[in-house]
């Protein structure tokens, strides 16, 4: 298991490495004077002489990348042109607030997608599993912006149960922080609860056909039983790593929902932060989230490998 | 009576034996109700597009400072915006900005990914190394993440958010045909193509590329639907299509700040954008199961 372990970590140096060059080639993108365009509107060549020495506008593009990355190895990820903070401060500042709102979908996707994608198994071509494969098709097929803004004018301006925007703590206050943000954990867990049902479902499926649950059922056992305890356990496995390939979905939904439910997370950061030009920071939270999701696939491998027996020796 | 059956389907199997593989696919495709009823949307919403000039009731522009915001009426079917602009014209317009975001952004991805996916897969070693490393690295960046930073530091327009999305979606383009490669050169036509001296190029593009293009096709299919979603997304933030010109996604960023006084503006684009992305669902579907070998 530690060999494996230590096999995927070394696996993930040349993929880091690769992504900090992609994400540092950006800048390389901006036309013109790159000092100029991130000092926007401001003309000072003071400021663009501290711009210029900040990136080191005047050394080679291989030595700037060099000093960027020693950089963010260190932590330091920049400075915010516009807040005039370090770019690692806003991220820590904003990642608790994804998190829990990623953490919520994830949480209403299971319940959601895991529970349906099993019934649509149990009761094949039925109308039941008719109606979840619509709903997982709609669910695919709306852009889960949208779906917020329909949510919003149902929940909050028609019915006036919800809040329209806005995020509380959880750690201020736990009730209204669940009313905050229980309408955007389902806006934007939709799409991964629909993805998930097609997983379970095709996994279900086959887990069913399988000598195992016909010998459980030979057995005597209870449908409630051969299905929850024989087909489920193993069905899920997979579910577990197809599903942590969908969570980079899960990260870059969070950018639209965080924008139209009006809440402060990483997404809001990065919004603003490219209309205000603030590119250290756009590179930074791209970075950020770009190790976040190689981190939770990792994680996921691992849990696949420690839920199957089979793969552990 | 059991004579006829027989000849009947000994008949259809000659049949089906000498039809070529597009015929084939497109007679199973045809069993399909799903992929159907998403054909037609997609020649429907591509109808639309390109008869645009001709069909919209308005110039999609055209402000009007005594039709704001007028619900849906026998003069304005899905009523008008915050600027007293036609909802249907901007629609109908609207459909242009997405399908040519979705059919431009997919052959970028194509016109990249599959070139250099044919040169991992074909060459081996460093190359296809070092192909693969920085693929897995793009794919590591969240798709829409990455579409933003790269529109941002390309500056917002609608060119240049296809070209942000193109780029995206090439990693999957690369790795699919790499995969695809790696099955067809140990086959016996490639074996026989190198044996009578053929340059690599074209055993490459001659008999390797037409052997994978069903995948590509699939494969494209449903990219074009993230790809509508995503120059949507994009647009709705304010780095894809710029006002005035109508884009989906701009729409029902406007519509939201009038959401209490003028909820008909963000529906009939939302529907849109579903309709559209459905479509290219259903059809992509349809055509993987059509294009299956196993399939018979």
């Amino acid at each position: 298991m530690l060999t494996f372990i230590a096999k995927r970590l070394l696996q993930l140096i040349p993929t880091l490495f690769f992504v900090s060059v992609i994400i540092f080639s950006l800048q390389q993108l901006l036309p013109g004077d790159p000092a100029l365009v991130m000092a926007g509107e401001e003309r000072d060549p003071d400021v663009l002489a501290q711009i210029r020495k900040q990136y080191r506008l005047d050394e080679p593009v291989p030595v700037q990348y060099l000093y960027w990355v020693k950089g963010v190895l260190s932590g330091n990820l920049g400075e915010s042109m516009r807040l005039k903070e370090p770019v690692l401060t806003l991220v820590l500042q904003k990642f608790p607030v994804t998190l829990q709102l990623a953490l919520m979908a994830i949480v209403v996707s299971l319940v959601v997608g895991v529970g349906a994608g099993i019934i649509s198994a149990v009761r094949k071509n039925t109308a039941i599993d008719y109606g979840v494969n619509v709903v997982a098709l709609w669910g695919i097929s709306t852009p889960n912006f949208w779906l917020g803004i329909m949510l919003i004018f149902l929940f909050s301006v028609h019915l006036g149960w919800l809040p329209a925007s806005g995020y509380v703590s959880p750690f201020e206050d736990f009730w209204l922080s669940i009313k905050t943000t229980i309408l955007p954990a389902f806006v934007l867990g939709n799409s991964f609860a629909a993805v998930l049902m097609r997983h379970t479902r095709s996994a279900m499926l086959q887990a069913m056909s399988s000598d195992y649950v016909r010998t459980a059922r030979a057995k005597g056992l209870t449908e409630r039983v051969v299905v929850l305890k024989h087909a489920m356990r193993n069905a899920l496995t997979p579910v577990i790593t197809l599903g942590a390939l969908e969570l980079g979905t899960l990260l870059s939904g969070a950018v639209l929902t965080e924008q139209v439910f009006s809440i402060p997370g990483f997404g809001k950061l990065i919004v603003d932060s490219v209309f205000n030009r603030d590119y250290a920071v756009v590179q930074g939270v791209t970075l950020v989230t770009a190790t976040t999701y190689i981190l939770l696939n990792l994680l996921a491998d691992i849990a696949y490998v420690l839920v199957n027996p089979r793969l552990r020796s | 009576m059991a004579t006829t059956t027989a000849g009947s389907a000994a008949s259809t199997a000659t049949q089906w034996a000498s039809e070529t593989p597009a015929a084939r696919a497109w007679r199973r495709l045809r069993r399909r109700k799903s992929a159907m009823l998403g054909l037609v949307i997609i020649v429907l919403l591509v109808a639309i597009a390109l008869l645009a000039p001709l069909i919209s009731p308005y110039d999609p522009a055209k402000q009007s400072w005594t039709l704001v915001r007028k619900p849906p009426n026998w003069a304005h079917w899905l009523g008008t915006d915050e600027s007293g602009r036609d909802l249907l014209s901007r629609t109908i317009w609207g459909a242009r900005a997405s399908l040519m975001a979705g059919v431009v952004s997919i052959s970028i991805a194509l016109s990249l990914g599959v070139p250099i996916g044919l040169l991992a897969g074909y060459r081996g070693g460093f190359v296809d190394a070092l192909i693969s490393r920085i693929t897995d690295a793009m794919l590591a960046c969240p798709n829409l993440i990455l579409a933003i930073a790269l529109a941002a530091f390309l500056g917002p327009s609608l060119t240049n958010a296809m070209i942000a999305i193109g780029i995206t979606a090439t990693p999957i383009f690369v790795r699919l045909t790499r995969g695809q490669v790696l099955s067809v050169k140990v086959e016996d036509y490639v074996e026989a193509a190198r044996a009578v001296g053929n340059p690599a190029w074209r055993i490459a593009f001659r008999h390797i590329l037409p052997n994978i293009l069903p995948s590509l096709l699939v494969q494209a299919t449903l990219s074009i639907a993230s790809a509508i979603i995503a120059e949507a997304s994009l647009s709705f933030l304010g780095l894809g299509q710029q006002p005035p010109a109508p884009s989906w996604g701009s729409m029902l960023n406007t519509a939201q700040r009038f959401l209490t006084q003028a909820p008909w503006m963000a529906i009939f684009p939302g529907i849109a954008i579903f309709l559209s992305v459905l479509s290219f669902n259903l059809f992509g579907d349809g055509l993987r199961d059509a294009l299956d070998p196993k399939e018979r």
